[in-house]
Parts: C-alpha cells; structure tokens; sequence
C-alpha cells in the first residue's frame, strides 16, 4: 500500500516538463478515432451555441414583459439583426411573444440537449476506448516481458500502475479535454454576447473569475495533497493492523494486548487528525466557491440594476447576464480542476510509460529456418550462471548476484531420464528455468538438439518443453481449461488421459463438475496434492519432448508418485525428462543422477554406481530409509 | 480481491445496520443536534438570494424605471438589497464551514471508536478464528471498510441533509411569495422522479457491471503478473490476450452502459427544469401584464427552479456512496459479533513468582473439536509429563508431531478438550491468561520482528523495560559487540519483519526479547534455518544462559540441545512415546535413536573442527 502511495505523488519539479511530454504518447492513440474525435468536438460547438440562446430569449421575455419595444436594446447593429432573427415576432407585453418566446426557449434547450447527449456520448465513450486500447497495450506488454522485469518489479507496484495510473490517464482524455473545450467554446461566445449587451458589466461580473479559478486551483491542489497525506497514514494504519495480525502470536505470547491497543492509537488518532484536516480545507472550500460565485450574482444585481435604473441596460438585458453567468458557473470551476487533472494525467502517463516502454531482454533472436522440432537432446557446456539483477534487489542498480551455477557440464541425450538431486539452493531449479529459457545462458553454454538455445525461436522451444514448476501455479478457471493451457482446445480425451497419467482423474470424478469445475478464489480449493498433479496433467497434456519436473511431488504422497512415475515411464518413453527431487524414491530409476551442490556437480552416475561410491546420494538414500522407518512406528 | 464477500453490495438502508451506526454517534449527540440546527439555517440562507433578487427588482429597479421612486433612493435601496445579499452570503459560509466541521469531525471521532473496537475485538479473538481467516480480510476490515463508512459521513449525510432542509427550505419560499407559480413548478417534480428512478436502475445496473468487470479485469491482472513465467512456459500469451480482451471489452461495454444514461439523464433533467421554467414565464407572464405578479417574482421563480432540480440529480451519487457503506458496515459488524469467548475467570488466580513445575495430565488436543475421542483428528493423545521447577527439557519428534501445539497450550493459545495444565499445581484455565504468559518467555521458531528499532523489538510495548535492560538483555545473548558498532546502537532501525537483518541476527534479538521479559520459565522453538559456525557459537553460548536457573522447555533443532537437556520428550503421531536423557534414549534404540540419526547426528560430523570437503549435510529443511 505504501507503494501506491509513493506511485502518487507529484513527480519532482525536474521532470515535470518530461512528464508534459509523456502526455503526447497519447496523440497516436487519439489518432485511432479521428473521425469520432471530429464529430465530438462539432457537437460540442453546436451545444455551445444552442446554449448561447436561453438567456437570449430569457432576456427578451423579461423585457417584453416590462414594455420595452425592442429587445435587449443595447445589443446594437449586429444584435438587432440577431433578435430579429431569433425572435421576428417581438412586441412589448405581448402575450404572443410571451408564449412563442417561452416554446423556443425550451425547444432551444432541447437542441442544446441532444447536443450535449452527443458530446458527451462521444467524447467520454472516446476515452473509455483509449482506455480499453491502453489496458490491452500494457497486457500485451506485460506479456512480453520475461521474469526478471517481474523479479525487479512488484506485483502491487504493477497493478497500481495498470489501475490508478491508467484511470488518472483516462481522466485527461475524457472529463479533462471534454470540459477544457466546453469551457472554452461556453466562455468565448458568452463573453462576447455579455461584451456586446453591456461591456461595463461584463467588466464587473468577471472580477472574481481568476479568483474562482485560482483558488479552485489551490484549493484542488491542496487537498489533493491532504489526500495524498491521508493515503499515506492509511497505509500506516494498515500496516500497523498487519503487523499486530501476522506477529499476533508474538503479542499474545508476551501479553502485549494493551500495549498493542495503545500503539494502535496513535495512527487512528493521526489518521482522525488527517481526515479532520482535510474536512476543514474542505468546509472552507465549497462554501468559499459558492460565496465567489454568488459575487458575480450579486455584481448582476447590484451593478446591473444600477445600469438599469440609469437606463443604460433594460431588466432583461440584466436577466441575461444573469443567465449568462449561471451558465459560466461550472465551466469556471472546470478551469481550475482541469488544470489538476491534466497535471496528474500527465505524471500518471508517465509512470504508465515505464511499462509501455520496457523492453524484454529474452528476444526471439532465430533467423533462418528452424529445424522441423525439438529432440530433446540437452547439453550444458561450462555453463556457469549468476542472475542479473540480485533477486531481493529492488533498486535499479544492476548489482551482480553471486554464481548460482559454476561450471556446469552435461549432457543429456535425447529419451532419456536425468535425475538432479541436490539441498535447497544449490541450483537445481536455476538449471530448469534456463532450458525454457526463463533466464538467459551465457552465449554458446546451452544447447538444445547441437544448436544454441538463443537461436530457437522461443514459442517452438517451448512448446516442446512440459513444464512443472516448483510453486504450483493454477489460474482461477475451470480444471479443463488449466489442464490445456499449453494445448487450446485440447480435445477432452486427450484433458483426461492427461489427468489419468497424473493421477488426478479419480480425484476429478468426485469434483462437482468434473472437469468443468472452476478452481481457486471463486471455485473449489484443491489440496497441496491435488494441485500438484494438476500441474503435472498440465504438462503431460503439451506431449511434450522435453518434461521437466521440478520437485513435482513435494506434496504427493509416495504410494501415488509412485504409481504416476510408472504412467509417466509409459508416456514419456523416447522422451527426454528431466526430474527434480529430494527424493531417492522418485529418482532412482532415472538413467543417470545428478547430485549438485553449490551449483556444482559433485556426483554423477546411476543409482547404483552412487550408492557404491557412498558419498551424499548414498547418505541422501540412508536418511530416506530411515524417514520410512519412523513412519511406520 | 478476496473472495465474494467483498464484491457483495447490500441495500441502500438497513434499519438494523444503521442503529448500530448510529450507536456509534451517541457520545456526540449535542454536536450532532447543533449540526441539524446548522442545516435548518443552510436551508433560510440558501432561499435568500433568489428572494432578494426579487426584492432587488420589485422594491428598487422597476419602481426606479417606472418612475415610482426616485433614482437617488433606488440606488440607496439597492444597495441595502445588495448588502443583504453579501451578508447572507457570507453568514451562509459561516455556517456552512461550522456545520461542515462539527458533522465531519463527529463522523471522524466516531470512526475512530469504530477502528478502537474493531482492533480491540481483533486482540481479543481466539487464535482458531486467526487459523480461519486470511490477515489481508482482517485489515480490509479495520482500514478500507472503515473507510467507506468514513466517505459516507464525509461526503453522503452532509450533503444529504442539507439538501433536503434546502429544498425545503425552497418549496416554503415560493409557496409564499407565490402558491400558483409555486405549484406549476412543483408540476414537472414527479417526472423529474420518474427520469432520476429510471436513471438510477441503469446507473445501478451499470456500475454493477462495471465494478464485476473491474474486479474480473484486476483478478486476471494480478494472476497474470504473478503467474506469468507459467503464461510464458506453456505459450499461453496469444490466448491469455484473448481472455483479457473479452474482459476488457465487458468493462468497456458496462461503461458505455453508464455514459449513456449519464449522457440522457443531465440533458433531460435540464429539460424538464427549462419545461417549469418555461410555464412559470407563460404563466407568471401573464399575471405580469396584468399587474397581478410583480416581474422580480417570475425571477426569482426562475432562480429557484434552475436550483431546485441539482439535489435530486445528486441524489443518486448518494445512494452509491451509501450502498458501500452499508455493505461494509455489514462486513464490519459481522466481524464485530464473532465471538471472542473470555478466557480470564471472574477469581483468576494469581502465582507472584512460579516456581517452574509444569505439569500436563492426560491432555487430549484438537483443532477441530471431534466429537468421538476415537477419531483421527486429535493432534495430542493423552499426553502427561512433568517438568521440575529449573529443570531442561527437549521435546523433539518429526514434524506434526504435536510439539508446537505442545507450547501453543501451555501458553493457553488453545483450549485442550480433554485432561488439564497446570502451572505450580494451579490449572491454567484458573488463571487470567494474559498473568499466566507474563511469566514465560517465548522464542517462536519464526524469529518475527516488528517494524521500529531494536529497542522497540526487545521491550515490546511492555511497561518496566527500559534502554539499560534492553542493552543488557542484549549483550546476554551475545550482540553486545554488534549493537556497538552499530551507529545507531539499540536505536538502529528495524525494516519490515527485519528484513535488514541475518537470520542469526534475528533469532538472537528474538532471544534478548525473551530474556528483557525476565521469564520464570523459558519456551523455545527452535529454528531450524541454518547459520554459520560464528553465529552457531554465538546463539549456543546465548543458550546457554538462557537456560540456566529456570524452567525451560524447548523444541529442539540442535545436537547440543538435545545432549544438555536433563530431559528428552519424544513426541511422535500425537503421543508422547518415549522420555529420558540423550543416553538413555540412544541405548533405547527407539524413535529417539532414529531421529537422531536423521536430524542430529550430521550436527556431531559437521562439529569436528573444519575437516576440508566436509561441507554441508543434505538435509530437507522444513
């Protein structure tokens, strides 16, 4: 949460400028709807000026009322012609004016209307299709990037780029130029009608305009920035609550209960403190705005009716500036709010930017033709690795981590079963992520069927790799669809077998739904087992040349590995696989075992020619047996 | 995020709901009657300026025109009017200002109460409730759905009140000054209802669709960014693409659904308005030519009906703002009413100092509560042992075995089911259990550290520890050399969970922490993470202290540990399957004898002085 807070705030004043320009990565995107943008942008003049009207007629109305023969008389030439022409049927108390005046006005009001419907319609609508195209964009994006963007990068730092920062963007192309140009096309043609009924009154009515503004400015400003500042003591408040949660056994353990309550005091205090702030500047705010406004109203009366008694002005010249000015209300309080939301806009597309922008590092570099498919034939050749960007790092600076794997030589012929065995971080997995290419090898260290693994194209290596990954990873969709990710529209024979080989098929037929039924946050919770083997169908599904199992049964038990190891043997027979394990169990009918320590290769050899040699493999099995005794007891 | 409970949007009132808010309220009911009070003002303030533009026009300028007053005392009439109407202005800021302030900072103090309670109810509740519930539901509670209930007296009731004093406030003034123009503006108010009814189903219907489609679109978003190496592997990204267009698109499609009613609603209301506006001047205007109405009133009528209409469109943004807060106070209250059963007897009794005898007397323990004693749910099967006041003992077993939930019972984290603990012959379940854990200190396996200092880590927020203890405490376990060369000393800031320090670093503050608390009886679980050999000395030393002259029970990872203790406890499916010293255990050839094989004995090889090729044992850590 805190991030989200620093992703809002202002943009230092060096980058301002930059962040101005960031808003013009926006202008191709507009481009796409020219011709929508056009009709928006006539609407909108038309509703300028079937709203220039009313008060026209409003005027005229007043002043046929109060027996003047001609409307609005200071108008002068061009005016004349005006009324003439809006109202030819004008007579002083007339019943008939009064009438025909008061149908125009409100069919004038009606244009004005369905103007305004279409402006707004295309206009707004406009925006949400920007938006919709940028939020595609930044997926698409997203979807080219390869682990390490994600690695220096979090997961809520991201989303608040994708959802607050895109919607302050949306807010620029929508409200911020709709109401830019409204206020514009309204300010323009008002003023010039006010200047030609009565220019000393314009004068006086406008006096407290740029007070309006600025202060909406200010004030617009200012609680932008108490806001930041009550976000900001949120996410304090929330991490306090958290930390109280997640070390609750802690505090319970030492009796910190009211010690808790009273550290928890101060944030609620600090954040009633905020929120009172930002209330006050608030209250003081809106009523302030009102008062501005009903100056200008006042000024009408006061000055206005001064020029009418002087008989400079008739009353329904007054009347209209009236009118006039309760139009301009709104588009006066836009001025300065616009001003606000292009200024974040701006600094939002920037940051909106920075994922648009970024470049993957794992590129699709195969030129010529490609080989008709993978074998499976795998070679390291002096492989040594370290990853790019240290893993816990989150600044920018490209500090080296160590090596994770040193000299690594092996080969792996194509069919065959390799076992990795190995302690916790000593590189098994490392190895595995480089073969799909999740990481870059050095040039030349890697090779897939004799050719480098750079010059594969990335989509064929990988769609001959079946992968299971560490961490199980399902996505909250229905077990079919999870089982034929890597195979859309797999046939459902080929979901099941794929499931009966992983051993999740009679868990299935219990499901509700069977395979249709929906997994994760808002379907059925599988067990730690379960979701393992479903991993594993998803693997098994691609058919894959190459199958990678890293430690793919950490959470099944040994009778059932067993039993989907004999399946797997069926199915993956001519096929290389690869397994990852801590288990002597899962690996000792591999074809060769590989024991790696500190990224290095210590042992290497079958499982009996390990065991004879009685080094860590042989302890490794001794252990095992004896996890298996103590089970039984 | 998490789960349906969430996404649910309840009524825009609940009479059972908003009685328990407004409990809330209760300290603050004289600020709240002046705020109501306030309101009523509002409402007078807001009708005078249409009426004193009438007054401006009937009383000075007309008569001025009409040759009826002289031009000298118009003026000077006007310009009473017009201070008039700067001082209702300025009044009305005044009051506005006040009532805003009063009412809000009312809403604050009591959200306040609210937040004090909820983490007040959340110190109070059972850890089975914690086992249950994921911590990011718990905070949404105390900080987001706090917060929507916060918006709602922010920017809702305010409002809302004032409105509705305004309107009537406006209705009375034109009724006054003139019932028959009064009435045919008050014609168009029920299709005014009708537009705003219809706009508010589809808005409604809208922004349903528009926030299930947002929820959908973040969702996909966030598994796809934590789960895109999987997206990556299986070649998903060209159908992935797909499946977010469709949501993308759904989004777009509710949105449009909003902007339409959105882009009919504004212009039909002004419409309507201009449709009063309009009848009123056909009307009004006839009476004019006849005398019968003055022209300033048909202006202010004008006045009043282009603000009488604004209310009622905002009416709908209300009833979203309260929607949301409704739903969350439901949330709130739901979590307020899980029971928090009180542990402490009405007598507890209380032991000064123990002396450190514990004893367990056939316990039986589950989470779950099984009904029959015969099912497989219970973690510990009558388990009895005693342990002598300054005696060691280690409890050891393979893991889920039962020796956690061992020290999560004597430190009466859980309620046993079956048998009883007790502490210097007193029963645990007679003592308050806040004094009971005053008197042990508690090293968990995960050495969690607090965001603050080091300091803060030690003390806590326990009353009685100050810096000199806590730099005691410290130096005890071994960290006197690093907290000196620290520049900040005990003061040095700790990040989240400690994230800054090493492992060993951690555990040995967790130590200190425990020592600072100068515990009667030592709990340990200890962690199985490795270190290296410096830091190994350094925490064995630390132990070493720790354990002597009192009480200590300790779930052993360590050789050493294990070899020092008077007494081993092994635990293993539930049951308590064997006692006795490292030797007696050995000689046994039992359980012990192969966990000891399997987690101790790599300790003894690796413990010879630094042979060369010896490296680390293959252990899977846990």
């Amino acid at each position: 949460m805190s991030s989200t807070a620093q992703a809002v705030s202002a943009p230092p004043a060096a980058s301002r400028q930059e962040a101005w320009r960031s808003l013009l990565k926006l202008v191709p995107y507009l481009g796409r709807y020219k011709g929508g943008m056009t009709g928006g942008v006539l609407a909108l003049v038309l509703m300028g000026i079937a709203g220039a009207l009313p008060p026209l007629y409003i005027g005229a109305i007043i002043d046929s009322l109060s027996g003047h023969s001609e409307p609005m008389a200071q108008l002068g030439r061009m005016g004349e012609t005006l009324m003439q022409w809006l109202a030819p049927f004008y007579q002083a108390s007339d019943h008939r004016t009064l009438i025909l005046c008061c149908l125009l006005l409100v069919a004038v009001i009606a244009i004005k209307g369905v103007f305004l419907f279409a402006t707004r319609w295309i206009l707004i609508g406009i925006s949400r299709d920007i938006e919709y195209d940028l939020r595609a964009d930044l997926l698409s994006r997203l979807l080219l990037l390869d682990p390490e963007f994600y690695v220096r990068n979090r997961t809520g730092e991201l989303m608040s780029r994708a959802t607050n920062d895109l919607s302050s963007v949306r807010m620029v192309l929508g409200p911020g130029l709709m109401y830019s140009a409204t206020t514009l096309v309204t300010m323009i043609l008002a003023v010039f009608l006010m200047v030609r009924l009565s220019a000393p009154l314009t004068l006086w009515v406008f006096l407290p305009v740029p007070v309006v503004v600025l202060a909406v400015r200010y004030f617009g400003r200012q609680i932008h920035t108490l806001y930041e500042r009550i976000q900001a003591m949120l996410a304090v408040l929330s991490a306090r609550v958290q930390e109280n949660l997640t070390g609750v056994r802690v505090l319970r353990a030492f009796s910190q209960e009211p010690a808790e309550m009273a550290a928890f005091d101060e944030p609620n205090r600090l954040y009633v403190k905020r929120n009172i702030e930002l209330i006050s500047t608030w209250a003081l705010f809106m009523p302030s705005l009102q008062v501005l406004i009903g100056t200008t109203f006042l000024l009408v009366l006061w000055q206005g009716g001064r020029l009418v008694m002087l008989d400079r002005i008739s009353l329904g010249t007054l009347i209209a500036f009236y009118a006039y000015m309760a139009q301009l209300v709104w588009p006066m309080i836009a001025l300065g709010w616009v001003t606000n939301i292009f200024q974040r806009g701006a600094a939002s597309m920037g940051r909106l930017d920075y994922i648009l922008g970024a470049q993957p590092r794992i590129l699709d570099r195969a030129s010529g033709a490609a080989p008709a498919g993978v074998r499976g034939e795998i070679e390291f050749r002096h492989l040594s690795f370290r990853y790019p960007t240290a893993l816990n790092g989150d600044g920018d600076g490209e500090r080296e981590g160590p090596l994770v794997l040193e000299n690594i030589n092996l080969h792996i012929p194509a069919g065959s079963v390799t076992a990795i065995v190995g302690a916790t971080g000593s590189g098994k997995s490392t190895l595995a992520a480089l073969i799909a290419r999740l990481w870059e090898a050095p040039t030349g260290t890697l090779l897939v069927d004799r050719r480098p693994v750079e010059d594969w194209p990335l989509d064929a290596l990988r769609r001959s790799i079946g992968f299971v990954p560490q961490e199980t990873f399902l996505f909250s969709d229905t077990l079919r669809e999870n089982i034929s990710l890597g195979v859309p529209g797999a046939p459902m024979g080929d979901v099941v077998r794929a499931a009966e080989v992983a051993g999740l098929a009679g868990d299935v037929d219990d499901f509700p739904k069977k395979y249709e039924t929906l997994i994760g946050e808002r379907g059925i919770t599988l067990s730690g087992g379960q979701k393992q083997r479903t991993a594993l169908a998803r693997a098994v599904a691609r058919d894959p040349k190459i199958l990678i199992l890293d430690d793919a049964f950490a959470s099944v038990d040994s009778e059932t590995e067993e039993r989907i190891l004999e399946r797997l043997e069926g199915v993956m027979r001519h096929r290389t696989t690869l397994i990852i394990s801590h288990r002597v169990s899962t690996v000792r009918r591999a074809d060769r075992i590989v024991v790696l320590e500190r990224g290095r290769i210590v042992e290497e050899g079958t499982h009996d020619k390990l065991m004879a040699s009685g080094g860590h493999y042989a302890d490794l099995y001794r252990k095992q047996l004896l996890e298996e005794e103590l089970e039984r007891a | 995020m998490s789960g349906h409970e969430e996404e649910k949007l309840g009524k825009i009132y609940d009479t059972r709901l908003t009685r328990r808010l407004l409990n809330y309220l209760g300290p603050y009911r004289d600020r709240v009657i002046i705020a109501l009070a306030l309101s009523l003002a509002v409402a007078v303030l807001e009708a005078a300026g249409p009426y004193l533009f009438h007054a401006g026009i009937d009383w000075a300028i007309d008569p001025v025109v009409h040759h009826k007053l002289a031009l000298a005392a118009g003026l000077r009439l006007l310009g009473w009017i017009s201070l008039a109407y700067l001082a209702s202005m300025v009044l009305s800021l005044g009051v506005l200002y006040g009532q805003v302030v009063i009412m809000q900072t009312v809403g604050q103090k009591a959200m306040y109460d609210l937040r004090r309670d909820i983490f007040a109810h959340l110190q109070n509740l059972p850890f089975s409730f914690y086992d249950r519930t994921p911590v990011g539901r718990l905070i949404t509670r105390a900080t987001t759905d706090v917060d929507a209930l916060n918006n709602l007296f922010a920017s809702g009731v305010v409002s809302m009140l004032n409105d509705a004093f305004v309107l009537l406030g406006f209705v009375g003034v034109m009724l006054w000054l003139n019932w028959r123009l009064a009435l045919l503006t008050f014609a168009v108010m029920p299709l005014i209802f009708i537009v705003t009814w219809i706009f508010r189903n589809s808005v409604r219907e809208a922004n349903r669709g528009i926030r299930v489609s947002i929820a959908r679109i973040n969702a996909f978003l966030q598994e796809h960014i934590s789960g895109m190496t999987v997206v990556q592997i299986f070649n998903r990204e060209g159908k992935s693409r797909e499946q977010f267009e469709e949501r993308n698109r759904a989004y777009l499609e509710a949105y449009k659904q909003a902007i339409m009613a959105f882009a009919l609603f504004y212009p039909t209301v002004e419409f309507l308005a201009y449709i009063a506006i309009g009848m009123v001047f056909w009307y009004g205007g006839g009476q004019v030519l006849t005398g019968a109405v003055d022209i300033g009133v048909l202006v202010a009528f004008m006045q009043y009906a282009q603000r009488f209409f604004r209310p009622i469109q905002d009416l709908s943004e209300k009833f979203n703002i309260l929607q949301t807060a409704m739903a969350s106070s439901e949330r709130i209250f739901k979590l307020l009413d899980e029971p928090a059963p009180k542990l402490a007897p009405a007598m507890p009794a209380r032991i000064e100092r123990p002396r450190g005898e514990i004893e367990f007397r056939n316990v039986w323990f589950s989470y779950r509560n099984p009904a029959a004693p015969g099912d497989a749910d219970w973690v510990l099967r009558d388990i009895s042992f005693r342990i002598d006041p300054g005696e060691m003992i280690a409890v050891v077993g393979h893991t889920g075995a039962g020796k956690t939930t061992l020290i999560q019972l004597l430190l009466r984290f859980y309620e046993i089911q079956r048998g009883e603990i007790l502490l210097d012959g007193v029963d645990i379940r007679d003592m308050d259990p806040i004094d009971l854990r005053r008197h042990f200190g508690v090293v968990l396996q995960d050495p969690f550290l607090f965001t603050g200092t080091i300091e803060s880590n030690v003390r806590l927020g326990t009353e009685g520890i100050d810096a000199g203890h806590v730099e005691k405490a410290l130096r005890e376990v071994g960290l006197g050399r690093w907290i000196d060369g620290l520049p900040e000393g005990i003061r040095t800031p700790v990040s989240e969970r400690g994230a800054t320090f090493s492992v060993g670093q951690r555990q040995l503050i967790s130590f200190a922490r425990a020592l600072a608390h100068r515990p009667e009886i030592l709990i340990l679980d200890e962690a199985t993470s490795s270190v290296d050999t410096q830091t190994e000395l350094l925490i064995r030393e630390a132990l070493e202290r720790m354990f002597s002259g009192r009480t200590s029970i300790v779930i052993a990872h360590r050789l050493s540990t294990v070899q020092r203790a008077s007494r081993i406890l092994v635990m293993h499916k539930s049951r308590l399957r064997e006692q006795g010293t490292h030797r007696e255990l050995l000689a046994l050839g039992g359980i012990y004898s192969r966990l000891y094989q399997l987690q101790y004995r790599d300790q003894e090889l690796r413990s010879i002085p630094a042979g060369p090729g010896l490296g680390e044992p293959l252990t899977a850590s846990d």
